[in-house]
């Protein structure tokens, strides 16, 4: 029982490798079915194996497994270990990777089918996996880190997937690097933690946090911290980076420039909750800095707010789903600085489901259109494509958090914890989380308007080569996607309703991740929501009493309104707001002021100190000007060398005379 | 220890390429296919002859091993004393392994002088071998210098149209800072009565002294390995050397520089280099956040890889020096180790990937003739395995974790927290410098839409081409994804020199 455990989990990042390592290395021998069959069967595999995991632990035959697979080093006697720790909260994690990566996987075959680079994608997917994986199955620090970066890395070869295009070359660039200055905090905040605990295991760091607790951190010439404070805000930092939160959000909505079913994967349902993920692992850390929790809660306040209403301007399908990704990620971020830890996992679980689900059927869309993604062009779909059109419908209602639908749980529950949080900054993030949700429903129904209903904004002209046809026109009639495309909707459409409704109760007030996330009885704001709850049921019934349901309908009003009756509505608004308009279309300016600042301005500072400095000071000035002054000396001092023999004559005179001085003043008599 | 050639090995691994290089010359420019073949052979055999060094090494003591003592000169008790410890070994393997692979690298791209050529290369393996090999302080330093007049002549004679000013500048550069170097071996020489140089480690010596020797050795070492502000030798040097030159270059010369702070400045001069600590970690700072700077506005793919390997450089002089700031705020060494140890895995691991990055310049320059950005745009279209090369050594030059470019400076990093915040901050900075400029790099060279007619044209790498940086791949891979043999290799070395150091000279 023991080994096969062992083994088993092994196997679980592993097969998602080999399958990589097949397509990506022998692709011309495997060809396009053995790429898809080989990672498929990979991933299968590894989500079969991670369901059993779960199944264990549901059942009660599973406890937590913390154990070692190999030492990486040991240095200055501190092991670096790499290994796993399979508690409910990484059973959970894995489960939902492993399904959305699954869904995405059979999508691919649809989506990239005509593809030069189908074996390379199903390649990147399944070693993305692999990272994924190694990220939230880790039991220290530099595990952590690696998966961290590993999945940072197949982000950027898959939003520059289409390595020809300028724009997804520079995407992934600033994605890379955005996420960079993320994980310069991060590896500061692993520096401090090696520096307190003198290890980065995460049982021996969780065991003796207390012995942490009172200790303080003197930046040199600066302020003093709470030493738990500055690890915290140091890896909270990390996460801003992976999970897009404000200010390090810019890469996210780029990203979008990858194939669509890589915004499901990765920048939607598993990497960018990677940092959500973390600092609920680290909730034993997290827990003891009330500054650094309103600081998490504030930040992802911002985000939830202020990205939301970049969602309501944005034209580009792809967009729109990516900003309110941006949005959701923000809810989940105030629910871990509002110590609701478990509501943020529960709704990183839901928004996995129905966010892939959204940015499929978006795929489905934009295949069905020959790569249109602008709504502009767009309208009407909904006889095209029946099936896409109806998991679309109830992606959105579970988005907006209509009761019943899966998002409406997790939503609802971190609103009330908000509301029930007494730290430092909760009035603020609970306005902006409310007003968040008439936002979201503003956004989510425009979209789907924009898209499936009104008048068709596209012209179908019958043309025998769709490549080069003005936007808006097509040269085939819309059709619904093939079944490989399709039954992954379904298949992710039936979690979207009912997955929180089903595990509501379990997982958030059933205590299920007890084991793994720790909370102060002072903070446990969820446990005494849980007080309050009587059954998911009873409380998709209640949420009709509250502000949050009503603004959302609110929302599907203004929707309705604007964008299925009377569409002149939008260009009026706009037309009367000009100037807000403008900062949302240009996303609050922070590309441009990053562009400027960061991009330009370092471009410049090492120009100027490469030729000023290099080449200009130490070059050419020390380097050839004493090359020249030698060259200046040697030309004045060869005058001497005369070659008279009366000159040097004289000269040995003058020496010797010298010499003598020196002798008689030096040497005492 | 027991291998029955163990008593004289460290000889043979320095001195079969010296010989042999003679057989090579003999071959002559008629034949060139055997003077390739005949080098191949050489390299190889040292490589393999030299494996022991791995094999039959001891990790449990920091004593010597594999020790050679004969005397030479007895008129001045110079003696031809060879050994290593978990410092030299690791460099004496990299050194080897480049050896071969430089031999294969030029297999092609040199058809002019091919012996000559591949005789400079054999003598320079053996000279570099002495150079980590030699415990005779004389030993070393005829070994350092006499390395140079190879390099020199392979930068002279096969370089790039520069060569001559390069040539001179860095002659004169290393030659100019080992001049003083040499001072201070006679110095001690004079006072010990003895060249050995594990007696001076343990000579007493009066701190004004030790500052003057220790300026001594920092002016050989930080022209060598450089630092800031006596680096502008390196990019001009790589840019006309031919891709061989580079490659040894980046990937081992530079380490003797890191070599001689371990076996030189820190041992001899402890409290000298505590005092002046200051002055290293602020030029390694120097080099990581400055340099980093000016290597990402770099045009010539070649300058800024040069670039990078100076700032890379920086992580190993901090690592090496953060030990006095720690001993000094903890009264300890706990956390030093790391430093030392992240600087010797940086120096192995840099010599990976700058080597394999010049290799990867040095294939492009083969096809196009050109070593500008602006000649590139799209190669990943008409050379999709380069590619995926050429991005991978990227990556490992910005640090990615399970490569070996993050183990060095993510062990670094955590010592130099230790001892002072700043000092990790500034440190840290390449985690985004490093990773601007490299995948910048990538982005212009080797991504976007074909841009030329050259690159349209561009041949995939061959099978020759695939082996040499296939290998380099491979063992960045191994280094970064299980770094414990390496660093096994220096623990005890490790902590010899941290108990040493720590402990005043000063009488």
């Amino acid at each position: 029982m023991n080994l096969s455990l062992q083994t088993t989990l092994l196997l679980i990042p592993v097969l998602p490798l080999a399958g990589a390592i097949v397509a990506g290395f022998f692709r011309n021998q495997v060809g396009r079915v053995g790429a898809h069959s080989v990672t498929i069967l990979g991933v299968a595999a590894s989500f079969i194996l991670s369901s059993w995991i779960l199944l264990q632990q549901v059942n009660g035959g599973l406890d937590v497994v913390n154990t070692s697979v190999y030492t990486w080093m040991v240095s200055d006697g501190i092991r670096f270990e790499i290994g796993f720790l399979v508690d409910h909260l990484t059973a959970l994690m894995m489960c939902v990777v492993t399904f959305v990566s699954l869904m995405v996987h059979i999508y691919t075959i649809g989506y990239m089918r005509e593809d030069p680079g189908y074996q390379r994608f199903f390649s990147y997917i399944a070693l993305f996996t692999f990272s994924m994986l190694m990220l939230v199955m880790a039991n220290n620090f530099l595990q952590l880190f690696f998966g961290w970066e590993a999945v940072g890395l197949v982000s950027y070869l898959l939003i520059g997937f289409w390595f020809k295009k300028e724009s997804a070359i520079v995407a992934n660039m600033k994605a890379f690097l955005v996420n960079r200055v993320g994980d310069f905090g991060f590896l500061l905040g692993i520096a401090a933690i090696l520096l307190t605990f003198g290890t980065l295991d995460y049982a021996e760091v969780f065991g003796r946090v207390n012995e942490a607790a009172g200790k303080t951190f003197e930046i040199p010439g600066g302020l003093e911290l709470q030493m738990l404070t500055f690890i915290c805000v140091c890896l909270f930092i990390g996460a801003m980076g992976k999970s897009a939160q404000a200010p390090l959000h810019v890469w996210l909505p780029d990203s979008m420039e990858g194939p669509t079913p890589i915004s499901a994967l990765i920048h939607a349902a598993t990497m960018v909750t990677a940092g959500i993920f973390m600092v609920a692992r680290m909730s034993p850390l997290f827990e003891m800095s009330d500054a650094a929790l309103s600081f998490v809660m504030l930040t992802g306040a911002v985000t939830a707010l202020s990205m939301g209403l970049i969602g309501i301007v944005q034209n580009d399908v792809k967009r729109v789903i990516a900003y309110s990704t941006l949005s959701q990620l923000g809810y989940m971020t105030v629910a871990l600085g509002a110590s609701a830890y478990s509501a943020a996992i529960f709704h990183l679980m839901t928004h996995a489901f129905f966010k892939a689900l959204l940015f499929l059927g978006a795929g489905s869309v934009i295949i069905a259109l020959h790569h249109e993604q602008d709504v502009r062009h767009m309208g009407g779909l909904r006889k095209y494509m029946p099936v896409t059109w109806i998991t679309a419908w109830l992606g959105t209602l579970a988005l907006v958090g209509f009761p019943f639908f899966a998002g409406f749980y997790s939503k609802d529950v971190i609103i009330e914890a908000v509301a029930a949080s007494q730290r430092w900054g909760s009035d603020v993030a609970y306005a902006a989380v409310t007003l968040g949700v008439l936002v979201t429903a503003i956004y989510s129904f425009r979209l789907l308007y924009l898209t499936f209903h009104g008048k068709e904004r596209f012209e179908v002209v019958h043309a025998d080569d769709d490549g080069h046809l003005p936007a808006g026109q097509l040269a085939h009639t819309p059709q619904e996607s093939p079944l490989v495309v399709t039954i992954p909707l379904i298949l992710l459409a039936i979690p979207s309703v009912v997955i929180g409704w089903m595990t509501v109760e379990p997982v958030l007030f059933g205590g299920w991740l007890e084991d793994s996330i720790f909370v102060l009885e002072k903070n446990n704001v969820v446990a005494e929501l849980g007080q309050h709850f009587h059954g998911a049921t009873a409380m998709a019934i209640h949420a009709i009493n509250t502000l949050p349901f009503w603004l959302m309908i609110l929302g599907l009003l203004i929707s309705s309104l604007i964008y299925l009756w009377k569409p002149s509505i939008a260009d009026s608004v706009r037309g009367r707001l000009p100037a807000l308009y403008r900062v949302l279309d240009n996303k609050y300016y922070f590309d441009d002021f990053y562009q400027r600042l960061f991009a330009q301005g370092s471009v410049r500072l090492g120009r100027n100190l490469w030729h000023r400095a290099d080449a200009g000071f130490i070059d050419n000035g020390l380097v050839n000007g004493s090359a020249r002054l030698v060259n200046w000396l040697a030309a004045r001092v060869r005058r001497w060398q005369t070659g008279f023999l009366y000159d040097y004559a004289f000269a040995m005179i003058i020496g010797l005379i010298g010499f003598l001085a020196v002798w008689v003043a030096l040497v005492p008599s | 220890m027991n291998g029955p050639m163990n008593g004289f090995l460290l000889s043979i691994l320095i001195w079969l390429p010296i010989l042999g290089a003679v057989g090579v010359l003999m071959v002559g420019e008629s034949r060139p296919a055997l003077a390739r073949g005949l080098a191949l052979l050489l390299s190889s055999a040292t490589f393999l002859l030299g494996l022991p060094l791995f094999s039959s090494f001891d990790t449990s003591t920091a004593a010597m091993q594999f020790v050679e003592f004969r005397p030479w000169i007895e008129a001045f008790n110079i003696h031809y004393k060879l050994g290593v410890d978990g410092f030299s070994a690791p460099l004496i393997l990299l050194t080897m392994f480049f050896g071969v692979l430089v031999v294969i690298a030029g297999w092609r791209s040199i058809t002019k002088n091919v012996s000559q050529y591949m005789a400079a290369f054999l003598v320079l393996e053996g000279l570099m071998i002495g150079v980590f090999a030699a415990l005779d302080g004389l030993l070393f330093y005829i070994f350092f210098e006499a390395m140079l007049i190879p390099m020199f002549l392979v930068i002279g004679i096969w370089g790039g149209p520069q060569r001559v000013y390069a040539t001179i500048k860095f002659f004169l550069y290393t030659f100019m800072g080992s001049v003083f170097m040499l001072i201070g071996i006679i110095y001690l020489y004079i006072q010990s009565g003895s060249w050995d140089i594990l007696a001076w480690h343990q000579m007493p010596l009066a701190l004004g002294v030790q500052k003057w020797l220790f300026l001594g050795f920092l002016s050989a070492f930080a022209v060598k390995i450089p630092m800031f502000p006596v680096h502008t030798w390196l990019p001009d040097a790589h840019v006309e050397a031919p891709t061989g030159g580079s490659v040894i270059l980046a990937a081992i010369m530079l380490k003797i520089g890191g070599y001689g702070f371990i076996r030189f400045s820190l041992p001899i001069t402890p409290d000298a280099s505590a005092a002046l600590d200051w002055l290293v970690i602020g030029l390694s700072l120097i080099a990581v956040v400055y340099i980093g700077l000016v290597a990402l506005v770099q045009k010539d793919m070649k300058k800024l890889i040069a670039y990078s390997s100076i700032s890379h450089m920086g992580f190993v002089t901090l690592g090496l020096f953060v030990a006095f700031s720690i001993f000094r705020n903890t009264g300890g060494v706990a956390g030093a180790a790391l430093g030392v140890e992240g600087a010797m895995v940086q120096m192995v691991s840099h010599g990976f990937i700058s080597g394999a990055l010049f290799l990867t310049v040095g294939v492009l320059y083969d096809r196009v003739h050109s070593r500008m950005i602006k000649d590139y745009g799209g190669v990943a279209n008409t050379m999709p395995w380069f590619a995926v090369l050429a991005v991978f050594f990227l990556m490992a030059n910005s640090g990615l974790p399970g490569t070996s470019g993050f183990v060095g400076e993510f062990m670094v990093i955590l010592s130099a927290f230790q001892a002072n915040f700043w000092f990790a901050f500034l440190a840290a900075l390449t985690l985004i410098l490093g990773a601007a400029y490299s995948l910048w790099l990538a982005k212009r060279v080797i991504f976007g839409a074909v841009t030329n007619r050259e690159v349209q044209n561009l041949q995939d790498i061959n099978a020759r081409e695939a082996l040499v940086l296939g290998s380099l791949a491979v063992a960045i891979l191994v280094v970064g994804l299980w770094p414990q043999p390496l660093v096994e290799m220096m623990h005890a070395s490790v902590d010899q020199l941290l108990q040493h150091i720590v402990q005043s000279k000063v009488l």
